[in-house]
């Protein structure tokens, strides 16, 4: 029983096998994935207490993908809505025997703490603003297949750092390969403490300082609902803080913007970087499917002997 | 009743600067002597040969969730395990519902204590009307009716003019002001230690900045006012150093630390668990340091538990839905003996003193010293046995502890109240 609940846990190589993998479920341009029963007979449940249509729709995806049944919960139409708690709601749903449950929740550490008292393997979706481990895999899938190469990688992460669990999981990822990673922007959103989240993490309050040489521009959605109160002066985060096309002449030729979605244009990335041919979001998106794919198969086994049980 | 006689234990009594092996005894509820020999007719005995014999335990900070919120505590079942942990006496903090903001809510738990606490029970008023931070409570009535100091604990007072305005007319009643010391809005959301643990863990920190301001603010107004004012559960290290100062500067400042302040850093928390959340939180390693030399060098004057139950249930929950506290009377003792004794920081008297005469003197008590003519209040304790936790075995309604399953060296043997013993090991 080993379910997915950050980046932070894996070794190298457990990340390197799942982006390997990952190859396998991928197709061509404009090419309809494929079908495999690699999970013929398992089910699997989406459980969503955060609106979610990309993460869903793909763990979705790569779970019918393999053969697997899935079953989508939100907890607007779950009994969350009337007042069940967690633990409650799992069980229940533990009862109904799914061979994995995917989580998304708002509270930092909700899956590892039913993960301890659940005996169903658990794939964190996110949790609040600790980890996002799909995201960083699909993340580097999409960076190796723009043909870099993740050693010695030079990484700018730029924007609501302290609400991200983005950021979080790709500094956890890039940093077992030995990439060089910037973390930047406004210090009330930048903690120094995050210096100490692995090794090879710098930061800086200064964008062009941060994208100056770098192979990878991550843009981070500025996390409104996580912000309790404000962090930055009204107006002051797209003129200091927005990735502009004039920011791309400082990064290397060859660089890529990344962005985890949903964007929001002209707020942390103007629409024409948005739109460029440096933009990677639509294949990001696209790799959500084949990474989810493997992480699922990971998880679920390609055990015959797990399968022959049901 | 018969005369009790402990006889042959060690008396460490520091009020009275006794520390020899010794007899106690008791008669009426009283000290009588204590001595070589003594031979009262008729009494029962108690052999405390290799044990310590000293004044009852107070615990200045507790939460007995009476009246109100009885599902996690009462008061009859939080005195229970008061007595399990060694402890004579008890303050309950205001913080139940109603507030203990009156004369009358003070009545209430003065009375239900008499009926069914096994140990002595002396409340903790609000400062403010239901701590709400806006006007004064009924102070000078609640002073009547039994409490010993005043507190808005877990809502400390923001407005400064407010706080001053409790400090003067505390001090006419010679109450000391016990402050939870936060200020709410750089805490405001937080649920651990703002550090490199919370910003890896992905929770909202509550800085130690949060603590320190409201101390240096309060530490101002007493000397403004003159009043006696005691930080509770004091946690991080500038706290401790301001603290420092203000009683070099003569002040009448006092402060208390809990158990797992002095032994707990947030980098050993079970991520997400529970267990491990409480306010002020766990804090760095520094801190921890600090605060166990603040116990060291006389900062800090009194040890007490902040013995806050939550049911099961409150506690089973999101990490950022679950309410701050732990239970902490029964293993108290186990953990000082451990940290702050067995590791050679202080002497058992020292150990002793903040347990007993420090906490009554600062609340003004009659307790704290087995002098003639006491109440006959005593803790017997073991400084060695080994013994390990079991807080399915608590005598507390609630079970919210980190310490569940730890052994320690030495431990609460016996606890006598009013010349009674109400439990033992």
């Amino acid at each position: 029983m080993k379910g997915l609940l950050g980046i932070a846990e894996l070794t190298r190589e457990e990340v390197q096998a799942i982006l390997d993998r990952a190859r396998h479920f991928q197709v061509g341009p404009g090419q309809r994935f494929r079908k495999f029963d690699l999970l013929k007979g398992r089910m699997v449940v989406n459980l969503f207490f955060e609106n979610s249509t990309r993460t869903r729709t793909s763990f979705e995806l790569a779970a019918k993908g393999l053969g697997a049944d899935a079953v989508s919960i939100t907890a607007q139409a779950s009994s969350v809505s009337k007042g069940e708690s967690l633990v409650d709601t799992l069980n229940t749903l533990g009862a109904m025997r799914p061979d994995a449950i995917i989580m998304r929740h708002s509270a930092s550490g909700a899956p590892h703490f039913l993960q301890r008292h659940l005996g169903i393997p658990i794939i964190n979706a996110g949790d609040g603003t600790h980890e996002h481990p799909t995201q960083a895999l699909l993340d580097a899938r999409t960076i190796l297949d723009r043909g870099k190469s993740l050693e010695g990688l030079r990484v700018a992460i730029i924007g609501d750092i302290a609400h991200s669990r983005v950021a979080r999981s790709n500094v956890y990822l890039l940093s077992k390969y030995g990439a060089e990673i910037v973390l930047c922007g406004p210090a009330s959103l930048l903690p120094i403490e995050l210096r100490q989240l692995a090794p090879g993490v710098t930061l800086t309050t200064d964008m062009d300082e941060a994208i100056r040489g770098a192979d990878v521009i991550m843009m981070l959605r500025v996390q409104l609902e996580r912000q309790h109160e404000a962090a930055f002066p009204a107006g002051e985060y797209f003129p200091f803080y927005g990735l502009r096309l004039e920011h791309l002449k400082l990064a290397k030729p060859d660089a890529i913007v990344m962005h985890p979605g949903p964007i929001n244009r002209g707020r942390e990335i103007s629409s024409e970087v948005a739109d460029s041919q440096r933009s990677a979001i639509l294949n990001q998106v696209e790799n959500g499917i084949s990474v989810r794919m493997a992480v699922l198969e990971r998880v679920l086994g390609g055990d015959a002997n797990a399968g022959a049980a049901h | 009743m018969p005369a009790l006689l402990i006889k042959n234990g060690r008396v460490i009594d520091p009020a009275s600067r006794h520390d020899a092996v010794a007899d106690v005894w008791i008669e009426d509820g009283l000290v009588k002597g204590v001595g070589a020999n003594l031979s009262p007719a008729g009494a029962q005995v108690f052999d405390a040969t290799g044990l310590i014999v000293a004044p009852g335990f107070i615990d200045m900070h507790v939460h007995l969730r009476e009246p109100g919120f009885e599902h996690s505590e009462t008061i009859e079942s939080g005195a229970r395990a008061a007595a399990a942990g060694g402890f004579t006496s008890i303050c309950p903090m205001p913080n139940t519902a109603p507030v203990n903001d009156s004369a009358t809510v003070t009545t209430y738990i003065v009375e239900k204590a008499r009926r069914h606490a096994i140990v002595n029970v002396f409340p903790i008023g609000a400062i403010t009307r239901g701590s709400l931070g806006e006007e004064l409570a009924a102070i000078g009535s609640m002073r009547q009716a039994g409490a010993v100091g005043i507190s808005d604990d877990g809502r400390p007072v923001m407005n400064a003019q407010l706080m001053r305005r409790a400090m003067e007319f505390a001090r006419s009643f010679k109450m000391p002001v016990i402050n939870h010391c936060e200020d709410l809005h750089l805490s405001a959301g937080g649920d651990m230690h703002e550090g490199a643990e919370s910003v890896r863990l992905g929770l909202r920190g509550i800085p130690g900045s949060s603590e320190d301001v409201m101390v240096a603010r309060d530490i101002l107004l007493a000397e403004l006012t003159g009043a006696r004012y005691h930080v509770a559960h004091i946690s991080s290290r500038h706290s401790v150093e301001m603290v420092a100062f203000a009683k070099l500067k003569g002040l009448a400042v006092t402060s208390e630390a809990t158990p797992h302040h002095l032994t707990l850093t947030d980098a050993g928390m079970i991520p997400y668990d529970s267990n491990y959340k409480m306010k002020p939180p766990l804090r760095s390693a520094s801190d921890v340091n600090a605060v166990v030399e603040g116990v060291v060098n006389g900062a800090i004057d009194a040890i007490a538990t902040d013995h806050a139950p939550h049911a099961g249930s409150e506690k089973m929950q999101e990490f950022e839905k679950c309410p701050f506290g732990i239970i902490g009377l029964e293993t108290a003792l186990g953990i000082a003996l451990e940290h702050l004794v067995h590791s050679g920081k202080i002497s058992l008297g020292r150990l002793i003193e903040m347990f007993t005469v420090n906490p009554a003197r600062i609340l003004s008590i009659p307790r704290g010293t087995l002098a003639a003519g006491a109440v006959g209040d005593v803790t017997i304790f073991s400084p060695d046995r080994q013994w390990t936790y079991d807080v399915n075995k608590s005598l507390s309604k609630s079970r919210n502890t980190p310490f569940d399953g730890v052994s320690f060296h030495g431990g609460p043997i016996a606890t006598i109240v009013t010349g009674k013993i109400v439990w033992q090991a």
